[in-house]
């Protein structure tokens, strides 16, 4: 039915009293999510919006409530350190939204992770969202910040390094009455935690994921990488859109990856790459959703 | 960010990194001083070399006539004169465009006798998320060249963060480059060090080329950077206060600088379409979109997840100093953003600024209903997208 993460996945957030952190634990809590804590050091023994207990740690936070998920809203000088406390308490997904962390942060954060069990999302990234079947998919697990009311439930999987690229293949979706399984958006950073080849292999393993739309960006080469493997071994139809195809060398597009530099991660390489794997191409973002259900 | 070469060699010298000796300078008399300095040291050859943020300098010429950025001079009269030349003139190269930037500092430094030109820089590999040194022996040459047709001249090593970068990994490169005998820890010390300078600097490159082999005076070789690039990670600066006072606002876009100020993602380009979107890769979309209906986007806007009245108003000034520009769109997919607060900020922002321009809008998502109502009942003429498709069709439609 999804993956990743379901409607019963227990939530803590890191960095629950930051400005940041509060409003979206508030909009989880209303969407139906299961947070169960919040972790600020010093805050240890309060309560956020009077129900979620805080912790100092998150091991502690982890064991006092079961939580097996964190959503990260550290500021950058401290993202860090804050994925690896994660990844030390041994949860099995670490999301980090936080934008702006250093690369070389990253680089150690990644070199750190090697061998343990937890995964990362992000960062600079907008989180997970498996819709629930309420009004609005209500009752979902949201991890983060994408709007959960535009989801909802079904079939289709979405990855995207992009967030508002992501809501907007996602409700044209929902519009034409098309659920999704699971809406991952892993992030616009050069150095993440979880690839779009990660999050399809996941989608084709997925038996309630029908289809899937891979929505990539300039700069990089982990569209193509996803789209070789997906040429050799997915099973399900997936469409695509590359976004940037104007965009001037050597420039960073708002998210630190998106740049093309040396000649390398262009838009038409990476569309070259996809046409070629048998994806089906959104030749405009407006067509994302049609694209693929042309395909099913 | 990135700085200048002066600047470059300034940083890698900390970490002991061989370069040519020599001082940045802003008026010619200064940059005769510090020939006089060199050639009184025995230096037989000096080079005055333009510092702008833009490779080609040396094959660049100035808006003056003036041919090359990059001069060798016998004596410190013609360091004199050719720093005259260059100094408060345009320098037109293949990467600056036609508009070229403006000389203000020169380098002025000794130029050793080169017996070999070889290549090495430091950047991150996005496919192993880990540092990478790359060496050649096909160094004083575009890499680019290098790597699409001698591919096999170009040699890696990948560097575990944990542990940094190791003597016995810099050893490997040295012996790739052909280096041998008296250079060999000298080749380390330098290959340490520039790996160093990447790293504790938090650079987002490091590039040394040409890296040379130098004969001294005494017929003795060495090792020397003798051009080298530098950029930084721009999410990094704010643990390096010294490399932040490294930055030339003058070589940087003034509007991109004023956007900056307002936490606006704005890059110029040359369409007549401008566009004000909510995130990076929809912003990107929006501009791929606008081409594909025969349309030219004139900027790159991201206002960001949680724009306010004040940034969007500070976005249409910035969008409407631009005098290419003939239409606006803005696209906005407010997930959590409300649709109506932004639609307030366009309606201010079309009064404060006396837009003129036709101005397609596009609103999805929250509270998008109230939104719309409110373009609506503005009076403005604002026309409605539906869907970016409708919406790119119209502004492209309105520009003409």
């Amino acid at each position: 039915m999804s993956i990743l993460v379901t409607p019963q996945t227990k939530i803590l957030v890191q960095g629950i009293t930051g400005s940041f952190g509060a409003r979206h634990t508030q909009l989880s809590l209303a969407y139906g999510s299961q947070v169960v804590a919040g972790v600020t050091p010093g805050k240890g023994g309060q309560l956020f919006e009077n129900r979620v207990p805080i912790f100092d740690t998150v091991a502690e936070a982890a064991r006092a409530t079961g939580a097996t998920v964190s959503a990260i809203f550290v500021p950058p000088p401290f993202a860090a350190d804050a994925i690896l406390e994660a990844v030390d308490a041994d949860l099995d997904l670490a999301v980090c939204i936080t934008e702006g962390i250093p690369v070389n942060d990253m680089v150690k954060v990644k070199r750190a992770m090697q061998g343990r069990r937890t995964r990362l999302i992000g960062p600079n990234c907008p989180g997970l969202v498996t819709p629930g079947t309420g009004v609005d998919s209500h009752g979902g697990c949201r991890i983060g910040i994408a709007p959960g009311y535009i989801h909802k439930a079904g079939h289709i999987g979405v990855v995207s390094r992009s967030g508002t690229l992501t809501y907007e293949a996602v409700w044209q979706l929902t519009s034409r009455g098309v659920g999704q399984s699971t809406c991952v958006g892993i992030g616009g950073d050069p150095v993440n935690g979880t690839s779009h080849l990660d999050i399809i292999k996941l989608f084709n393993d997925d038996p309630e994921t029908h289809g899937i739309i891979m929505i990539g960006e300039i700069g990089g080469s982990a569209e193509e990488e996803a789209a070789e493997w997906i040429k050799l071994h997915c099973k399900k139809p997936v469409a695509g859109f590359i976004a940037g195809a104007t965009a001037p060398p050597g420039r960073r597009m708002g998210h630190a990856g998106a740049i093309v530099s040396g000649g390398k991660g262009t838009a038409a390489a990476k569309i070259a790459a996809f046409r070629e794997a048998g994806i089906g191409i959104a030749v405009t973002p407006s067509e994302m959703a049609d694209t693929l259900l042309k395909m099913m | 960010m990135n700085i200048h070469e002066y600047q470059a060699k300034q940083l890698l010298a900390q970490y002991g990194v061989a370069v040519p000796a020599g001082d940045v300078c802003a008026t010619a008399e200064d940059a005769r001083t510090i020939a006089e300095k060199i050639f009184a040291q025995g230096g037989k050859l000096v080079v005055v070399k333009s510092q702008i943020h833009a490779g080609g300098r040396g094959k660049g010429t100035f808006k003056s006539g003036f041919q090359g950025g990059v001069k060798l001079c016998k004596t410190a009269a013609d360091v004199f004169e050719k720093a005259t030349a260059m100094l408060g003139q345009v320098l037109v190269t293949k990467q600056t465009g036609p508009e070229g930037r403006l000389v203000s500092k020169l380098l002025v430094a000794d130029a050793p006798a080169i017996k070999k030109e070889l290549y090495l820089a430091v950047l991150l590999d996005r496919a192993t998320s880990r540092p990478l040194v790359m060496v050649s022996t096909e160094g004083g040459v575009d890499i680019e060249e290098v790597a699409a047709h001698t591919p096999e001249k170009i040699v890696k090593e990948t560097i575990d963060p944990a542990v940094g970068m190791m003597p016995y990994q810099a050893r490997k490169l040295a012996a790739a480059l052909g280096l041998k005998g008296d250079l060999i820890n000298p080749a380390v010390k330098l290959l340490l060090g520039v790996y160093k300078t990447w790293w504790e600097c938090d650079a987002s490159m490091v590039e040394i080329n040409p890296l040379c082999i130098i004969t001294g005076a005494d017929g003795k070789e060495s090792l020397m950077a003798v051009d080298a690039k530098v950029g930084m990670d721009d999410n990094a600066l704010y643990r390096h206060k010294n490399i932040q006072e490294m930055r030339d606002l003058a070589e940087e876009a003034p509007l991109e600088i004023e956007a900056s100020k307002f936490n606006l993602n704005y890059i110029k380009l040359d369409g007549n379409i401008a566009c004000l979107v909510n995130g990076a890769g929809l912003a990107m979309a929006t501009m791929d979109i606008i081409q594909h209906f025969g349309g030219n986007p004139a900027n790159f806007l991201d206002v960001g997840g949680g724009a306010s009245r004040e940034q969007v108003t500070a976005a249409f000034k910035i969008i409407l100093s631009d005098p290419n520009v003939k239409g606006i769109l803005v696209n906005i997919f407010g997930g959590i953003m409300d649709c109506n607060v932004i639609a307030t900020g366009i309606v201010a922002a079309v009064r404060e600024t006396g837009l003129q321009l036709p101005l397609v809008v596009r609103l999805e998502g929250n509270n998008v209903q109230a939104g719309k109502t409110t373009l609506k009942e503005s009076g403005l003429t604002i026309i409605s997208g539906d869907s970016m498709a409708d919406a790119a069709q119209r502004v492209v439609k309105a520009v003409g």
